[in-house]
């Protein structure tokens, strides 16, 4: 290895509207260097690789702080494009390939070598014919360097996800003067075996000169791969260090760790619990972003059950397919009757109630008042706040008892607007959610799901939504399954927490565990190679 | 859509779906056919003619589909510059190949300029292509009538008395194109069996399929694709999308107003105001017959689709009057076949999409599937 640094940043920092994101990131990459980047959804990651790529949401929010030097020179990108001018490739989690295309067409998409053609001189360079023999050509050789065998002909359409992330890292390290090249999880879509091949690529390219950038969530691939690892949190770089000497815990605990004081215990622990309420066995969710595989889970009579995750694991599925909004399958048994999937109303009729994620999308009725939005699911799906006119032939909605149950729910729950008339998207973000759980209260249900509850609402309110749910479960004993990506919420509500990590269950810790086991759960470092799951 | 399943065997249920408009034609055909009494050789100069006639037109169809603009409905500001430049040519009283050369020459700059500001306008409609050229079609249309019925014999100078009506300004109703009728088609004459072959017209079309296989080939042709299946990744790969779909939708319009042009020469006679109304429709439920869909079109969908399309066509009045003694059924029956077409491939197609969709997300599906 040369001595010069093919990258470095140099206080690197970036705060959109005050909001500090990054601060004083500092780090230096030499040439054929593996370094890993881990952090939590959130930590700065994609922040940071948005400001070596020029991408124009961070000139248009004020640029950034530091330097970033390349080959020496320092150097800010106008654009992706830009930078894959100067020999910086990205690979990104989302494909962006042709599905009609070849991979050897897509490897050499907008590169296409082209013949001759005398009508150049009358309509220009994009009448040439394309060299389709050295497009070929040049797709195989690409693929040949990876030490892959996928056939440059195959469609992209047909091909499984693992070879389409190989013709991704193909249509990068053709270009000719690739230097160095961003991976974003690239491993997260892999089955184990093509996992280990992308791993080994990845070492045959670092020897052949290539620098690699690897962000990934599995620890133990990074620790394999890398000679390098930083760990980014809340902006700051927390840890690095040499991979071959770094041990997981370590790594996990600086991830996760807060600087906030320890939990504050909910004061009862070992409380008991009755017999199974809801059983989940191999369930699957269809949700776009957040797929749930296989999950086998029960959940107990009047318990909060946490369920965390990382971003896009599938933690927000689990409830999402029980409710019926997404295409589902496997067994779910609520007090001993199944439930039917993809049908909304099952879930609904026997008992459980959902506060989405999707507050404004799925959650409330923006237009219509307070009281409507709190009455909505229970006059729909039990036919409570009713009046019957002229024998039963036409139904009226009760008004009166409709401000009635406003005013009891605006009282407990502390919900600060004019009057339940009010229209639920003048509310605040934190009034809007205490809306929403008054809307699942209303119908009494015997199990809750409470998805993101405190997302997007302020600190103060948050402890009121946390406390809101907290005191629901005493008081009427609901069982409540509550999902976040906030594990301290989780850590400070819950009874029991289960880490959802690629579609599967990781595990199931009591809140008072280690942060260096959660941390092990999130990334799916008990799953070893031979992907048996931690009980 | 592969006529074969991901392990590469013939999948029936597959192809069977694939083709259900085309197949739906032929069994239409086959029972209609002996009922109309016509005869082979009838037919078969039928199907020559008209093969002749509107092929030209529905070429013009497939690059903006290759650009994934769907079927362009404003083909029709094609077929109005077409139009116009015959208006003028007929005034001048230029006969023969010469005349249809030069009513080409004149179209072009205006179907250029017109496809322009059509592409232009689609570019800000992405995703509703089909509905918003189908109603600039109707805006160009007012426009056209606007140039016909005062800007000729008032702005651009029209000698010929038998053009303009009778007030001094405005081309009449029907336009006689005595002076080019038939001048392609019988360039070379040609009879087989009796059976008179419009070789001139089908040279034209013959070179206009391999400019389309040999356009396909180039990097215009490539980017059109890459831009066709998806917009994003083109764009991230650096390829200019909005220029590319423009110089698509330049190139469908300008080879429509030849369509036109070649569609009226075997015609003979042109309808001033309602010649282009029907050419759009008509051309794309002959596509979409051929088995072509939104997203998919190549160029046997073309002829299959011409000669089901047409065939119908000729077949269906004398089918309604033998058996019922009312030819206005057939008439009636050729309108309702190309409105319901377009509609019933639409829905194909959309129900198709979802289908491939679910498809593809297979492998996130667990057990069962």
């Amino acid at each position: 290895m040369t001595t010069e640094p093919l990258l470095s940043m140099e206080g690197v920092g970036k705060a959109f509207y005050g909001n500090r994101v990054l601060r004083d990131v500092n780090f230096s990459l030499a040439p054929g260097e593996i370094l890993g980047l881990v952090g939590e959804n959130g930590a700065g990651k994609s922040t940071l690789m948005n400001i070596l790529f020029g991408m124009p949401v961070i000139a248009e929010t004020g640029g950034y702080e530091g330097t970033i030097r390349f080959q020496g020179r320092p150097v800010s990108f106008s654009g992706p494009l830009d930078a894959l001018d100067a020999g910086i490739g990205m690979v990104h989690q989302e494909f962006s390939l042709i599905p009609g295309f070849s991979a050897a067409e897509n490897i050499v998409l907008n590169r296409e070598s082209l013949k001759s053609s005398l009508l150049v001189e009358v309509f220009g360079e994009r009448i040439r014919p394309v060299d389709r023999g050295e497009i070929f050509r040049r797709g195989k050789g690409a693929i040949e360097k990876l030490g892959v065998s996928i056939g440059p002909d195959m469609l992209v359409s047909e091909m499984p996800v693992g070879h389409k992330q190989f013709t991704e890292i193909a249509r990068e390290i053709e270009k000719a003067d690739t230097k160095l090249l961003v991976l974003d999880e690239p491993t997260a879509v892999l089955t184990e075996s093509e996992a280990a091949i992308l791993l080994e690529s990845m070492r045959r390219l670092a020897s052949e000169g290539i620098s690699i950038i690897f962000i990934s969530h599995r620890l133990q691939e990074i620790i394999d791969v890398c000679d390098r690892y930083i760990v980014l949190r809340d902006g700051e770089v927390v840890k690095e260090g040499e991979a071959k000497t770094a041990d997981l815990r370590d790594i996990a605990r600086a991830m996760v760790g807060r600087s906030v004081a320890a939990v504050e215990s909910s004061g009862d622990e070992g409380r008991a619990f009755g017999e199974p309420i809801l059983s989940l066995d191999r369930l699957w969710v269809d949700m776009p972003g957040e797929t749930v595989r296989e999950i086998t889970l029960d959940v107990r009579r009047g318990e909060i059950l946490g369920i965390g995750g990382l971003a896009g694991q599938g933690k927000l599925g689990i409830a999402n397919g029980i409710m019926g909004l997404f295409p589902a399958g496997g067994t779910v048994t609520f007090e001993g009757c199944p439930i039917t999937l993809n049908d909304p109303r099952s879930a609904l009729s026997s008992g459980i109630a959902f506060v989405s994620e999707d507050r404004r999308g799925v959650g409330l009725l923006l237009e219509e008042p307070i009281k409507l939005n709190i009455a909505f699911t229970a006059l729909q799906m039990q036919n409570r706040f009713l009046k019957k006119r002229f024998g039963g032939l036409l139904t009226w909605r009760d008004e009166d008892a409709l401000d009635e149950l406003a005013r009891e729910y605006i009282e407990s729950l502390a919900i600060r607007c004019v009057s339940g008339d009010q229209k639920a998207q003048e509310l605040s973000g934190g009034n809007q959610q205490k809306v929403c759980l008054a809307k699942a209260f209303a119908v009494r249900p015997k199990l809750l799901f409470v998805s993101e509850p405190t997302r997007g609402i302020d600190v103060g309110a948050k402890k009121l939504v946390l406390d809101t749910i907290r005191r629901h479960n005493r008081e009427y004993g609901t069982t409540i399954l509550m999902t976040s990506s906030e594990l301290e919420e989780l850590r400070s509500v819950c009874d029991r927490i289960a880490i959802v990590q690629e579609g599967r269950l990781a595990g199931i810790l009591p809140p008072q565990a280690d942060r260096a086991e959660f941390g092990l759960l999130l990334l799916g470092a008990t799953r070893g190679t031979t992907g048996e799951v931690a009980s | 859509m592969k006529k074969t399943g991901l392990d590469g065997t013939f999948r029936l249920d597959r192809f069977l779906l694939t083709n259900l408009v085309p197949l739906l034609f032929i069994g239409l055909s086959a029972v209609a056919i002996p009922i109309s009494q016509f005869s082979g050789a009838y037919l078969v100069q039928e199907m020559m003619i008209r093969l002749a006639r509107n092929s030209f037109l529905v070429l013009s169809l497939l690059i903006p589909i290759i650009a994934g603009m769907g079927l362009n409905f404003g083909m029709v500001l094609g077929a109005m510059a077409g139009q116009i430049g015959l208006i003028l040519i007929t005034d001048w009283m230029i006969l023969g190949l010469p005349g249809l050369t030069l009513a080409a020459l004149i179209a072009t700059p205006i179907a250029m300029v017109l496809g322009w500001m059509c592409g232009a306008i689609l570019n800000r409609a992405k995703g509703r292509e089909m509905v918003t050229s189908y109603i600039l079609g109707f805006f160009i249309n007012g426009l056209y009538q606007l140039v016909v019925l005062y800007g000729f014999g008032k702005v651009v100078p029209i000698k010929s008395a038998d053009l303009v009506l009778s007030r001094g300004f405005g081309v009449r109703n029907a336009v006689n194109l005595l002076g080019i009728r038939n001048c392609l088609d019988n360039l070379i004459p040609l009879s087989i069996q009796g059976i008179r072959v419009p070789l001139g017209t089908f040279l034209v079309i013959g070179l206009f399929c391999l400019f389309i296989v040999w356009f396909r080939r180039t990097k215009l042709g490539q980017d059109m694709r890459a831009v066709g299946q998806d917009m994003d990744v083109a764009r991230s790969a650096g390829i200019p999308v909005e220029r590319t779909r423009i110089v698509s939708i330049v190139i469908s319009t300008v080879l429509a107003a030849y369509g036109q042009i070649i569609f009226l020469q075997n015609i003979g006679t042109m309808n001033t105001y309602n010649s282009h109304e029907q050419a759009g429709m008509f051309a794309i439920a002959a596509l979409l017959v051929g088995g072509a869909s939104v997203a998919r079109a190549t160029l046997p969908n073309v002829f299959v689709g011409v000669i089901l399309f047409h065939l119908m066509f000729v077949v269906s009045p004398m089918a309604g009057k033998y058996l019922i003694g009312e030819a206005q059924l057939g008439e009636y029956f050729r309108v309702f076949v190309s409105y319901g077409i377009i509609a019933v491939s639409l829905v194909l197609y959309e129900w198709r999409r979802a289908r491939d969709r679910a498809y593809a997300r297979r492998s996130l599906r667990g057990g069962e599937v």
